[in-house]
């Protein structure tokens, strides 16, 4: 049997494979469909410190190769998250990587503080693509100063691994990936779905309640790829890859481009067998290929 | 329990002009789908279109252990599944979602049916006749050739009323203005509504100016259908008078008709 065993800044993973946050549901949806210890981490949807509705409806359309959607990160109170939501990832046996979102650096911090206070996580998420409420609404994933600063903020919040997500939207990813390094972020998740949306030809008005949204699914499967390719030169820091993935192939192509371990999104929504079938078929990929080691493969297009 | 199925086409052919009749042999389904459930069916076997689609139940046969669809070919994933031939697998997850609920204590109850709308109360009128309830069905279609499912209701023996937009058959107007008459001449326990918006709309006006309950199911677009993606959200009244945003697909498709805010 190889390796699966993956290691993203101390967290020790079973296997390469997580979701990605906010496609796996937040109330068991799945578990009805494979265990979810098969996984080698969880990363449930993205919080906030606040209550918070979400966006209006619509909130999805259709696009080729995928779905455009504008949820929102709808959110409870602080408080019905623990008393509801707590109690339930405290008994799932695998490692727990809460998501978090903020409108503010203040924000950020907060519920940084607070996931990492209550001693449930094996490491925290953050979800950089929230837009500045006091710069103008660019993303802080958008802009390195201001990832560098928010990083080194929250840094001081937590000695939990801390996961950077970022927001593929604007061309200086590859900056902001060295900010958040150089700032103490422990590892790099990306790609966050690409801004978006879509115009009905007939009312020649935006499909979606909030009139942008993001793309996510295949579509966007080779510029995650490209994406990772380009930032696994330069950071030292680990990478979760995602954006498009499928199957095994998908997963190997993600690793080959630096991905030390991979998140299936929108997939889930299609197929609640894909994350077990890929699994089952990356283990066979790796003996066919007389592979010991998942690691090896990572980054190894680049060689 | 949800679950996703494999299941054979008995049976798929055109019962009106866009309407189509699909039977499919799927025992979890049959034994444990209620009327006003719903499945999300893959309508391809890749990709492409990329979303599987809801539709609701429209018969099921616990005997046969069959369950049927009535659909409306409106769009490529529906027109996929018309040409999907008989004898072959299907892939669908379900039954999804909150159906119908009734009561002991009613006796007296109409449906009220617009378009591909009019699916679910056939699963609905059958279940409410086995309880042996004097049910009342009103249907709406744009044409006497687009009306779907009257003999259905009428060989269960349901009372049935049809209004056409242009005319052709039954009432010439709204299918509503059918209910407003039969709330006039009827004490009705319930109402149940499945059809385009503004129908619904109406129905739940209707009722609530009569003090007559009603549930109502709705359509939003749906990415799982399973609740994972809370992309199908309704706005639901609260204790406060504000709202909160419930899933269609988890948290319905049906709903009580005084709690869903509409907008406008
Ligand atoms: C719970 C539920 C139960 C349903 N049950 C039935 C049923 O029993 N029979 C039936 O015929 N239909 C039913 N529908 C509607 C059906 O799902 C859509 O007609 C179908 O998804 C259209 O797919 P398509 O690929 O053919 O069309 P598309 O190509 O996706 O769309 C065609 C057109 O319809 C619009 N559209 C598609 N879906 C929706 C939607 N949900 N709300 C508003 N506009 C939409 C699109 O924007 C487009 O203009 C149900 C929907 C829901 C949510
Ligand atoms: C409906 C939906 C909700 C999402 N919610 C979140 C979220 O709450 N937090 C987050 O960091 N990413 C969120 N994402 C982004 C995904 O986690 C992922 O980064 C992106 O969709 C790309 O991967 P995919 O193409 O495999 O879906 C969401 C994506 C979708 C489609």
């Amino acid at each position: 049997m190889p390796n699966l065993c993956v290691n993203i800044a101390g967290i020790k993973m079973k296997n390469p494979f997580t979701v990605g946050s906010g496609t796996f549901g937040n109330d068991g949806e799945f578990e009805k469909f494979f265990p979810i210890e098969l996984l080698g981490a969880l990363t449930p949807k993205t919080i906030r410190s606040y209550e918070w509705p979400g966006n209006p409806p619509p909130r999805l359309a259709e696009a080729a190769a995928g779905l455009l959607s504008s949820v929102g990160i709808p959110s409870k109170s602080w408080e019905r998250f623990v008393k509801e939501d707590v109690p339930v990832l405290k008994k799932i046996p695998i490692p727990v990587i809460q998501s978090v979102i903020g409108r503010t650096e203040e924000e950020y911090v907060e519920i940084v503080k607070k996931c990492s206070d209550l001693g449930v996580f094996a490491g925290i998420e953050l979800n950089l693509s929230c837009p500045n409420l006091k710069q103008g609404g660019l993303s802080f994933g958008s802009d390195p100063q201001a990832s560098e600063s928010l990083i080194k903020k929250v840094r001081k919040q937590t000695k939990l691994p801390l996961i950077a997500k970022l927001p593929p939207d604007y061309s200086n990813i590859v900056n902001v990936a060295k900010a958040v390094e150089s700032a103490g972020a422990d590892a790099i998740a990306m790609i966050n779905a690409p801004r978006a949306m879509a115009i009905d030809y007939k009312t020649r008005k935006p499909v979606l309640g909030n009139k942008v949204g993001a793309l996510s699914g295949p579509a966007i499967k080779p510029i995650a790829v490209y994406l990772v390719w380009e930032v696994y030169k330069a950071v030292s820091i680990p990478i979760i890859g995602m954006g498009g993935i499928v199957d095994f192939r998908d997963v190997i192509e993600f690793m080959s481009a630096g991905a030390r371990a991979v998140a299936f999104g929108t997939i889930n929504f299609i197929d609640t067998q894909a994350i077990p079938r890929a699994l089952k078929d990356l283990e066979n990929y790796l003996i066919e290929n007389n592979i010991d080691d998942v690691n090896e493969i990572v980054g190894c297009a680049h060689c | 329990m949800i679950k996703s199925v494999k299941a054979e086409i008995v049976e798929n052919k055109p019962i009106a002009p866009e309407f189509f009749r699909m039977t499919l042999k799927a025992e979890t389904l049959a034994s444990e789908g209620l009327p006003g459930q719903f499945v999300m069916v893959k309508v391809s076997p890749n990709l492409e279109p990329f979303l599987r689609r809801p539709i609701s139940l429209h018969q099921i046969n616990r005997e046969e252990a069959t369950v049927s669809l009535l659909y409306q070919v409106v769009g490529k994933g529906t027109r996929l599944m018309s040409e999907t031939q008989k004898g072959k697998v299907i892939e669908l997850l379900g039954p999804l979602g909150k159906g119908f609920t009734w009561s002991d204590s009613d006796r007296v109850v109409a449906l009220v049916g617009g378009g591909c709308g009019t699916a679910p109360l056939v699963a609905l009128a059958h279940s409410l006749l086995e309880d042996k309830k004097e049910v009342h069905v009103l249907l709406g279609a744009q044409t006497k050739e687009k009306l779907v499912c009257e003999e259905d209701f009428i060989s269960m023996g349901a009372k049935v009323k049809v209004a056409t937009d242009d005319g052709s058959y039954g009432h010439h107007g709204f299918v509503t203005d059918l209910l407003k008459n039969l709330i006039h001449d009827v004490a009705l326990d319930m109402v149940y509504s499945c059809g385009p918006l503004p129908m619904t709309k109406e129905v739940v006006k209707l009722t609530q100016e009569a003090s007559i309950p009603c549930q109502i199911s709705l359509e939003e677009r749906m990415g799982c259908g399973i609740g994972a993606c809370i992309g199908c959200v309704c706005k639901v009244r609260t204790k406060d008078g504000a709202f909160t945003y419930k899933k269609v697909c988890k948290d319905g498709p049906v709903f009580k008709g005084e709690e869903v805010m509409f907008d406008d």
